[in-house]
């Protein structure tokens, strides 16, 4: 077997280098609370691992433009302990603190949840909701794509072998807009999703939908944007019409597999159930009350 | 196989050591400092049987590769306790007989400090979702909640 080698470089330069420089496989390590556990069973055997974390600001949350710019290696706690993200976009922190234990907390990463490609990803659905977009650097230099077209199939993505994911942003928001997550699962913590829906919305002040984006997570390959859930949703106010227009298009969505977390019926049924819970969730915050999901 | 040299802090003091870059925290901590109190229970970061803290920060020693505690202090089971007096989730624990095995024992003894730390005054409901990533055969959690409980009581001043 050949032998690892670990490095923790200090610039972005030298963590495309090292990339770049790699023959055999090279794996990209912020929390690691996915990688590690997949070396262990030696579904994956890296040649380099590249630490980034000891590159300036991967690990931090800065305002800028009225938006957010998360560090792609920053932990959920530190996301979660930051009072402007949980005002702004509660709906992406609560969906980020779903994501393992307190343990798992201290060290999982935006950017690895997204990378990992998991379509059962909690901290996905809720980033494509909210047009985060992910800043990745690479030996062509930097490119902002939007966060949906980063996995590609489970666990795959489209970033290059010399690419990684430097940094995520979040738009500014528009008056009375909320967002919100949620998932299904059969206990109250520590288990995959089920399905996992993720809602953004904004609203008029007479409370008409006029902007919308909509994701469901673990009903399909990769985590997917529905953009015909967000139709339903634009032009109207959320009475039991709308609900049961969005809760239609959320199951026309699904394309799930039967697995031991669910069957394709019982999937198909409850991405409905939770895209009409999310989007009420979304809604009150949109008009201003604070609603806690979880 | 070449290994990392690593500096770092363990139990508030200096220590260095080699490992191999696939060797993770735990395995250091165990095998090469000689430090068992960090359980391994499923090596995957379910079980919460290996928990230290980074910096404060709780995580799983087997989710962190040795060669990431450079320049990082570490607090393992081992340095809960001070000197010879154990620290009130440790004596609690004790009381309240909250334990059996006490494989897990190391893991939730820093885990409910790093609550406690976090969150003087927590509710049951708080501690019992801060402590989900530990698990534990034996006890059925209770008389874990109640020790946990009565050591924030005594750690705020209003038990003893």
């Amino acid at each position: 077997m050949p032998g690892l080698t670990y490095s923790a470089p200090t610039s972005v330069d030298d963590a495309v280098k090292l990339l770049a420089g790699s023959s055999g496989l090279a794996k990209v390590l912020s929390g690691g609370t996915d990688l590690l556990v997949q070396m262990r069973s030696g579904r994956l055997k890296p040649e380099l691992i590249v630490d980034t974390k000891k590159i300036p600001g991967i690990m931090e949350i800065r305002e800028e433009g009225g938006g957010f710019v998360i560090g792609a290696a920053t932990p959920g706690a530190v996301v979660e302990a930051h009072a402007g993200m949980n005002k702004a976009w509660p709906g992406v922190v609560e969906a980020l603190d779903l994501i393992g234990s307190t343990q798992v907390q201290g060290r999982c990463s935006l950017a690895g949840n997204l990378c990992n490609a998991s379509p059962a990803a909690d901290s996905v659905p809720a980033l494509y909701a909210a047009a985060a977009t992910a800043v990745i650097v690479g030996s062509k230099g930097r490119r902002e794509v939007p966060v949906e077209q980063v996995p590609t199939a489970p666990g795959r993505t489209s970033l290059a072998k010399d690419e990684f994911i430097l940094e995520f942003k979040l738009p500014p928001r528009p008056a009375r807009s909320g967002d919100a997550y949620l998932r299904f699962i059969p206990r109250t913590e520590m288990d995959i999703a089920v399905v996992g829906c993720g809602i953004s919305v904004t609203i008029d002040d007479k409370g008409v939908c006029t902007a919308a984006r909509c994701s469901l997570g673990a009903v399909a390959p990769t985590v997917l944007l529905v953009k015909e859930m967000a139709d339903a949703l634009i032009g109207h106010t959320l009475d039991d019409a709308t609900l049961a227009a969005l809760d239609k298009a959320a199951q026309a969505a699904c394309k799930p597999i039967n697995d031991k977390r669910g069957t394709i019926e019982y999937r198909t049924k409850i991405a409905g159930v939770l895209a009409r819970r999310v989007a009420k969730i979304a809604f009150d915050r949109a008009s201003g009350k604070t609603v806690k999901a979880h | 196989m070449a290994k990392n040299y690593v500096s770092t802090i363990i139990n508030g003091e200096s220590a260095e050591f080699l490992c191999e870059p696939q060797q993770t925290l735990l395995d250091v901590l165990r095998d090469v400092i000689g430090l068992t109190g960090s359980k391994e229970g499923c090596a995957s970061g379910d079980c919460g049987a290996c928990s230290v803290l980074i910096d404060g920060t709780l995580v799983c020693s087997c989710l962190v590769l040795g060669v990431e505690a450079e320049g990082k202090s570490i607090t393992t089971v081992e340095g809960i306790a001070d000197g010879e007096k154990l620290h009130p989730v440790q004596q609690k624990f004790l009381e309240h007989a909250a334990l059996q095995c006490g494989f897990c024992t190391p893991g939730l003894i820093v885990a409910s400090k790093a609550l406690l730390d976090a969150n003087p005054n927590p509710t049951e409901t708080e501690a019992r979702y801060w402590l989900a990533g530990n698990l534990c055969r034996c006890t059925g959690y209770d008389k874990v909640i109640r020790a946990v409980m009565d050591a924030a009581a005594v750690m705020r001043g209003e038990a003893s």
